[in-house]
């Protein structure tokens, strides 16, 4: 239990408020207190975007229900603002009442979103992680092996990150779901390539 | 690996985002868009059956174009046709698809459901894991109908493969999330719990997210989690950085699951047991001297992961807030990132010590880093850093320190950011009221911030200042001379000639001996801002100038001159002409012992909570937030903080009612100057000030509202009518409270919560909270009839010395109760010494007629400010020798009213607030328990033993404390417990 963060007021007071000021700081500590104790049930992440230096968007995740149009709006607004930012600025970003968490490999930017009393810096290694696999799957990732094999770059996030949590952090284990289904796929596509073969010779 | 090939599955897909990425244009790019569209919708709709392969393609160009931003409106179906195809491929992308594009197509859901089943039963791990991922991301309710029942099964069966059950931990945490309702718990509750010792480290870190989620929302189901937690975090910590293989992330052994372990102990308090407590405390000791440790790699990863952990194990050390040792400890590491040469560590460095400043055991170790606090705050590049320094300076601030941080917070502001700008100064402007020794450094401090950041200065800010000059005759002289002379600067923000106008107008009298302030050059210096003020404010002006009339008669003639104006008394804007015709009148036929009466100093203001704070509250609060506002969970679980805040903002929304013109009124007057006071206009107001003593919504701004007596002080004390109302309309005959009040008070010792009250007309429901020696409590009044009640009052008072023991603020609650309906009412508590009596709650209101009358006990008693106390035996007697004066213990032997149940003992005793002790009593069948009750005045140790006999049903209960009466009131108390 962090206390609540969105009151930043909150934290920190000390006890010994005198006179009128008492109620008040009494109200924002219970508010804090009360917050935390019942932490509620919060998405750890809402949602992680993959975008250019141009600002287009790459991948798109959500784990919160939003309709198309918040979708749209919110990634423009988290677009600009992470792409406002100066290099060696630091890598979160308070927006709304969540905590943005970024970081920029070669030309893109990886950006997740969590709720404000999350972890930041696991946070900022979970994309590290991501982008490890990513990586590893396509041979030293680039923006474009991203764009032509989108379905991919989310099938991997799938097997690293599921509701928003992460499900294996392994990245021998995530590898080798997304081979064996390639495998899947490799069998399946078996028998024509023999039929091909035969039809050949 | 044969990675890079895995796109040439589809061609015709990598053709087409190729053309799309050539596309030099974005009309180029919709028409080539569109004519792909045309093409598949012709595909589609086509008489040749589509193999799967076709069709596998133009789903993923369709989710393609979908995540270009392009809407798609067809293609749903063939994407379910895809499911059910037993190639896994085009499964796969059919999930996708499903995933991305959710519909609330009621058909296509069943559709949807149907597929998953079949993979969920088909027992082949991969097409399990699919369809619960699409589960997972889909997360619907009519999903969550349909697999809440299932999944949990495949999640605790003994055959699930390891990634299936990963996937199915997450999947139903997904679920619950939805619909916490359709997810039940019970039978497999202790066999989730159990996946904590899971041989494979990736269940464990899916499953502990379950884990936590639901030890959240049902902490006692769920309490066993503890020790496994804390055993699997020994064995995590103390593990080499290879042991874990794979799970070793850059030299840290399972960071994210270590991280997970530690938040999911954040869900309850410090382990009871000594042993896993002792175990703990270890772990957390390695995480400090880790931390101290050399690097074991140079790359950031290796530290992120690092301090990932330590961060989160200073978040469980602030959340357990009673190992002096390690929060002080932590609070050095943190002082060492401080400086660190990443803006990452220092950002979260700050961030972390705000919630340390706030421990009475770090505060002071937090404080020794003031100065590069300062520093960071002038010099961090990033304003996010910035921020998070004003942020802590804020926190930091106490007495000996206040003078110093609020003057680099009023320098900062001269440079700050815009956007934080408000906030700075809010944040100022209550430090200098919390922190003001003299009230002559407040009043400059605010004016100083009037003058730097006027724009940023808001009512709220301005109106304090007044309230608190008011209040405090000592400030007022210096305030007049000091306005006065701010006021000399050629460029005056507005908001300043507001505060110069107010208390010139009040005080102005102070000063005028010295000629150089004389009256006339006191009114000449106000009026030559008059024309460049908006509307509101020279309303108030002109309220001051008719106060100068009666402060100083020879300022008569000019100013009736001005207000004789056509620019006054023929003003275009209504409120300004009545102002004007009104005061020349009221100055031309009132004698002076009238005038001298009706523009009387202003009274004190009822101390009350700043609306500073308030505001402060407000804007960090929940903001214009969308993504949350969707989500439902989020606040509800915080009821007692959302009700808070509801109570807040209809406040203000109630003060906006009340003002429905922005013209600040200098005189507690809304709708009727004197002249017009007897007019039928004024009548209701009349009748509303009369009737309803003590509600008082006419008049001044809420947020200066002067007592009740004040704000009708024009129309009770007007002309011909000179007894003035009595002093405190609010205080009432001492009701006599329902004989069972004094039950339903000791129904609450130890509990803080439930219905107080209850009969066939009215529900009192009552939630409190304690800290220190301050109290907030909650209570909802539910009419439980289909009448309303109206002219729903309800009274708090503190009979006799209680008067002085305690400080009972209510706001007040809403006149009328719909049939069915609750309305809440918050009281704010502060113990100023400890007490005996209970104050009373007085409520009428009237039901069909009929009116209703009846006086409850609040259930404040003196152990709510009980600080627990955890002590080894040791100290426990000697503080109990100590304590061995006669008058200091009071004992009593009583029988048991209630069957002897050890738990449910321990439960009361907990419920009381004091530590209960283990090991400490030889004999252990007994209880001795320890706490510090907190007042205002001082701090009174106490000490219990309840001995439990229960061959005779009896109990012998033995207190001993530093002052008798709390001995005698907490025996009393306690007595009817057991």
């Amino acid at each position: 239990m962090r206390g609540q963060e969105s009151l930043d007021v909150a934290k920190g007071r000390r006890v010994h408020v005198t006179g009128f000021l008492t109620s008040a700081f009494t109200a924002i500590r219970h508010e804090a207190y009360a917050h935390g104790i019942q932490c509620n049930i919060n998405l750890k992440m809402q949602f992680m975007l993959l975008f250019s230096r141009q600002g287009k968007l790459r991948l798109q995740k959500w784990y919160v229900p939003l309709s198309d149009t918040q979708k749209k709006k919110i990634s423009r607004e988290v677009i600009q603002m992470v792409l406002a930012r100066k290099p060696k600025m630091c890598s979160f970003l308070e927006w709304r009442d969540l905590k943005i968490v970024y970081k920029r490999y070669a030309s893109l930017y990886f950006c997740c979103a969590v709720e404000d009393q999350e972890n930041e810096l696991i946070t900022l290694e979970i994309i590290h992680r991501y982008v490890e696999l990513l990586d590893k799957y396509f041979g030293s990732v680039c923006e474009l092996d991203i764009i032509f094999n989108f379905e991919k770059a989310y099938y991997i996030l799938d097997e690293f990150i599921l509701g928003g949590e992460a499900q294996e952090t392994s990245k021998k284990n995530v590898l080798k779901a997304i081979e064996q289904a390639d495998m899947m796929q490799e069998e399946a596509e078996a028998p024509r390539s023999v039929l091909e073969e035969i039809g050949l010779t | 690996m044969p990675a890079v090939s895995k796109g040439d599955g589809m061609r015709g897909l990598a053709v087409f985002i190729s053309d799309i990425r050539n596309c030099k244009s974005k009309e180029a790019e919709i028409k080539r868009i569109n004519k792909e569209l045309a093409n598949i919708r012709s595909k589609f709709k086509g008489d040749k059956a589509l193999d799967g392969y076709s069709k596998k393609k133009y789903v993923c160009k369709l989710l393609f174009i979908f995540l270009l931003g392009h809407d798609i409106d067809f293609g749903h179906m063939e994407a379910v046709n895809l499911l059910s195809s037993n190639k896994y491929t085009e499964k796969q992308i059919g999930y996708l698809f499903i995933s991305v594009l959710v519909n609330s197509n009621s058909e296509l859901i069943r559709l949807i459901n149907n597929a998953i089943k079949n993979d969920l039963s088909s027992r082949n791990p991969t097409f399990m894991c699919l369809a619960l991922h699409c589960i997972a991301n889909v997360g619907s309710r009519e999903m969550a109908e349909a697999f809440a029942g299932e999944i949990p099964r495949i999640l605790v069966a003994g055959d699930t493969m390891d990634s299936v059950k990963q996937s199915a931990a997450l999947c139903l945490l997904r679920l619950y999330k939805t619909s916490p309702d359709l997810v039940l718990m019970g039978e497999w509750t202790s066999r989730v719990v159990h996946l904590l010792n899971d041989q494979h480290m990736g269940v464990v870190t899916a499953a502990i997210s379950l884990i936590t989620c639901l030890s959240q929302k049902n902490p006692d189901e769920f309490k066993t989690c503890v020790s496994l937690a804390v055993s699997r975090l020994s064995r995590i910590v103390s593990s080499a950085s290879t042991d874990l293989q794979d799970y070793t992330y850059y030299f840290v052994p399972a960071p994210w699951l270590s991280c997970k372990l530690l938040r999911l102990l954040q869900c309850y308090p410090p382990p009871e047991d000594g042993a896993v407590k002792g175990r703990l405390v270890e772990c957390l000791e390695t995480i400090l001297n880790k931390a101290q440790e050399p690097p074991k790699s140079k790359k950031v990863q290796h530290s992120n992961a690092k301090n990932a952990i330590l961060f989160e194990a200073i978040s469980l050390i602030i959340h357990y807030d009673s190992e002096p040792n390690l929060l002080v400890r932590a609070c050095n590491q943190l002082g060492q990132f401080l400086q660190h040469r990443e803006t990452n560590l220092r950002y979260l460095a700050l961030e972390s010590m705000c919630t340390l400043a706030s421990s009475e055991f770090s505060h002071e170790a937090v404080k020794t880093h003031i100065e590069t606090v300062i520093n960071a705050l002038k010099t961090e590049r990033d304003v996010s850093v910035r921020q998070r320094a004003a942020d802590l300076l804020y926190a930091m601030c106490d007495r000996s320190n206040s003078k110093q941080i609020v003057a680099e917070m009023l320098s900062y502001l001269e440079t700050a950011d815009y956007s934080i700008r408000e906030e700075m100064v809010l944040k100022v402007a209550v430090l200098a009221e919390k922190y003001a020794v003299d009230y002559s450094w407040y009043v400059d401090t605010i004016l100083n911030l009037i003058r730097i950041a006027g724009d940023y200065v808001s009512e709220e800010v301005w109106y304090r200042v007044i309230q608190i000059v008011i209040n405090r005759d000592d400030v007022q002289g210096y305030a007049a001379k000091t306005v006065f002379e701010a006021l000399q600067a050629p460029a005056c923000h507005e908001n300043m000639v507001k505060v110069g106008g107010y208390i010139l107008g009040e005080f102005g009298n102070l000063i005028a001996g010295d000629p150089r302030s004389s009256p006339l050059v006191q009114f000449n210096l106000l009026h030559s801002k008059f024309h460049l003020c908006s509307v509101p404010t020279r309303a108030l002006l002109l309220s001051a100038y008719i106060k100068f009339i009666n402060l100083f008669p020879e300022t008569k003639s000019t100013i009736q001159e001005v207000l004789r104006s056509d620019s006054q008394i023929r003003n275009s804007d209504v409120e300004l002409q009545q102002r004007a015709v009104e005061y020349l009148k009221l100055s031309s036929i009132a004698s002076t012992d009238v005038l001298a009466t009706v523009l009387e100093e202003m009274p004190p203001f009822p101390e009350r909570e700043s609306s500073i704070l308030a505001k402060l509250k407000k804007k960090k609060g929940p903001g214009a937030v969308s993504v949350n506002e969707l989500e439902e969970g989020k606040r509800e679980g915080g009821e007692l903080n959302g009700g808070g805040e509801r109570g807040d903002s209809s406040a203000i929304a109630g003060s906006n009612a009340s003002t429905p013109s922005p013209s600040a009124d200098l005189l507690g007057l809304r709708t009727g100057p004197p002249v017009t006071a007897a007019a039928p206009s004024a009548g209701s107001l009349l009748v509303d000030v009369f009737s309803e003593a003590g509600v008082n919504d006419d008049g001044f701004l809420r947020d200066l509202e002067p007592p009740t007596e004040s704000s009708d002080s024009l129309l009770a004390e007007g002309p011909g009518d000179s007894d003035s109302a009595p002093p405190s309309v609010v205080s009432e005959d001492p009701a006599t409270p329902l004989p069972e009040s004094n039950e339903l008070l000791n129904k609450f010792v130890c509990k803080n919560n439930g219905v107080l009250f209850e009969n066939q007309l009215l529900q009192i429901g009552i939630k409190s909270e304690y800290r220190q020696n301050l109290g907030r409590m909650y209570l909802f009044y539910g009419n439980k009839t289909s009448v309303q009640f109206i002219t729903f009052t309800t009274t708090v008072t503190c009979p006799g010395e209680l008067q002085s023991q305690l400080n009972v603020q209510s706001k007040t609650v809403e006149p009328l109760i719909e049939g069915g309906a609750q309305v809440q009412q918050v009281i704010n508590i502060e113990c100023l010494t400890d007490f005996s009596e209970a104050p009373l709650l007085n409520i009428k209101f009237r039901y069909g007629g009929a009116l209703q009358n009846l006086t409850l006990k609040l259930p404040v008693t003196i152990n709510k400010f009980f600080q627990p106390t955890e002590m080894a035996s040791h100290d426990f007697f000697q503080r109990w020798k100590q304590l061995s004066l006669p008058q200091q213990e009071a004992q009593k032997i009583f029988k048991a009213n209630h069957a002897m149940d050890t738990e449910v003992l321990k439960a009361k005793l907990l419920g009381l607030g004091m530590a209960l002790l283990e090991n400490v009593d030889p004999n252990p069948e007994n209880f001795v328990c320890a706490g510090v009750i907190q007042t205002k005045a001082q701090q009174v140790g106490s000490l219990l033993r309840l001995e439990p006999n229960a061959q005779a049903q009896m109990y012998r209960l033995t207190v001993r404390s530093s002052k008798d009466t709390v001995s005698k009131r907490l025996c009393e108390l306690l007595a009817e417990q057991f």
